[in-house]
């Protein structure tokens, strides 16, 4: 298992979060966190980073338990990439210094070198054009590509994605789906909290439906999707129907 | 088919246009009258002749402007000295105060009793103590009064920009940290190329501002003895019994302060544009 989630417990006061959460991730798997707001989704997430702190269990990587306060935890961090839904892209950079800052500075590459790289990906995503520009002059679902790239220089073994499209105009979301389709069928192993259960269903082998801080079914997404065997899940399931999302 | 505009559009440029030459005319014919109305009121005073003779006085202007100007010389060193010296000694106290971990705990202590104390005290008792009473201490090596007045300037405009800055730094979004973080940065990193540069872009008008203050302030110097224009001007005073040298040190503090305080303006205004421009 490349992500091993065990018996993970995060409380914010007296609200427990993530219920003794367990969940595993094998490599090149992509795996869907759905549920509804406040189910622990994106917590979850912040908390394989070590953004967030647990407050019981273990999470390993790669068999290394990376929640032993003994670790380096900015060592851990170079190994995961975190694309959050508002982007986050720092806003006093150009499009290519937002890409190459973390190579250069955290994994001292050669300047050259990670410029060439992040200009391929710029091309790749149509965006080679605006790699001078600053972020504030580009649109929600460029901003993300862009965000997405700056994860991906760093060749993390395992890519978070937190809601990514929740922030974008609808026409926009189809060009980061279509960018994660690509990185699945690079092998790309994925962790992804997601309202989209329409791309859920495309891009993941496994969908997560997560609620009250514990992942309560699990499988293929056409059986979570499609023939949940939880009820709570087909009543989540029936308000995104009724929302017209699914 | 090339654009032209309709009738309707140019009967509204013309309309606009003769509004324009109205509010020009407008206003200039409202500064006319109020600067009419300040010299009669200010000259037409009974006591003006005396006035005009004891701070306006030609004479005695010319007479001590040369030594006022060389008194001015060391307001003009003292402040290229401490003002960058202020400005870094601020942004240091402002780092030391929001690092984190036990190591730091005495130096976030010592940072934070810097910034209250200096910011409490008087700058003129500041000055009186760093001048007089570190060469009380019969030191080796006890600098000139100059440079123990010039440290207590920086000293005391240290902790107010170190607040300044603090401030810049904690207006910063934690989702910015979050996100250096996410790359693997260290908490060290985080602050040098994500908060820092963001937080003083932030705060540079209010720095700036700060800059104009301790550009006077360097005119407590005299307290210390040492002879700036200010204390210049009150030699000049006390000998010809006429508070023109007074004004004369003060036509020099203006044209110093100008060029950066328009500086400051510009920056604060193009500040304000940026932020409202993303809305």
């Amino acid at each position: 298992m490349l992500l091993s989630c065990t018996d993970v417990r995060k409380v914010f006061g007296d609200h427990v979060v993530l219920d003794d959460l367990s969940l595993d991730v094998a490599e090149h798997e992509v795996v869907a966190l759905i549920g509804a707001s406040g189910s622990g989704k994106s917590t979850l997430l912040r908390c394989v980073n070590l953004l967030a702190e647990i407050d019981d269990g273990t999470i390993r990587l790669d068999g290394e338990e990376i929640t032993d306060p003994r670790i380096n935890a900015d060592l851990v961090r170079r190994k995961i990439g975190l694309v959050f839904q508002s982007y986050n892209l720092f806003p006093h950079m150009t499009v290519l210094d937002n890409i190459t800052l973390a190579p250069t500075r955290v994994h001292r590459r050669a300047a050259d070198e990670t410029r060439a790289q992040a200009m391929t990906w710029l091309e790749r995503l149509g965006l080679a054009d605006k790699a001078r520009t600053y972020p504030d002059r580009l649109s929600g679902g460029q901003q993300q590509r862009v965000a997405i790239v700056r994860a991906l220089v760093n060749s993390p073994r395992l890519l978070l994605l937190d809601e990514v499209t929740s922030a974008l105009d609808p026409e926009l979301v189809g060009e980061v789906l279509t960018m994660i389709r690509d990185l699945k069928s690079e092998g790309m192993t994925m962790v992804l909290a997601t309202h989209e259960m329409g791309f859920a269903k495309q891009v993941a082998d496994r969908v997560a439906f997560l609620h009250a801080g514990k992942v309560l079914e699990q499988g293929p997404p056409e059986q979570v999707l499609g023939d949940p065997t939880e009820p709570r899940t087909r009543q989540f399931l029936s308000r995104i129907i009724e929302a017209g999302r699914l | 088919m090339t654009y032209a505009p309709s009738e309707r559009q140019q009967e509204r440029i013309a309309f606009r246009r003769r509004q324009a030459i109205r509010s020009v005319l407008l206003a200039a014919g409202s500064t006319v009258v109020v600067g009419v109305l300040l010299t009669v009121a200010v000259t037409g005073s009974p006591g003006w002749p005396r006035v005009k003779r004891s701070f306006f006085d030609l004479d005695t202007a010319t007479k001590y402007l040369p030594d006022v100007l060389e008194g001015f010389w060391l307001n003009v060193r003292l402040f290229v000295v401490c003002a960058p010296l202020a400005l870094v000694l601020g942004l240091l106290i402002a780092i030391l105060r929001t690092s984190r971990g036990p190591v730091a705990f005495p130096v976030r202590v010592l940072a934070g009793g810097y910034t209250y104390t200096f910011r409490g005290l008087p700058l003129i008792i500041t000055i009186y103590l760093f001048a007089f009473g570190i060469p009380g201490l019969r030191l080796q090596g006890t600098p000139d009064v100059v440079v123990l007045g010039a440290a207590a300037i920086v000293v005391t405009y240290g902790a107010y920009l170190a607040e300044v800055f603090r401030a810049g730094i904690e207006s910063v979004h934690p989702s910015q940290v979050a996100a250096a973080r996410s790359l693997g940065l260290t908490r060290r990193q985080a602050m040098r190329h994500v908060v820092l540069p963001q937080a003083v872009r932030r705060v540079t008008p209010a720095l700036l501002n700060d800059v104009v203050a301790l550009q006077k302030d360097v005119g407590l110097i005299s307290l210390a003895g040492s002879i700036d224009a200010i204390r210049a001007a009150q030699i000049g005073a006390a000998q010809s019994a006429n508070f023109t040298p007074y004004v004369v040190a003060a036509v020099l503090f203006i044209l110093l302060a100008l060029p950066l305080i328009a500086i400051t303006d510009r920056v604060t205004l193009n500040a304000v544009r940026a932020q409202n421009a993303g809305a």
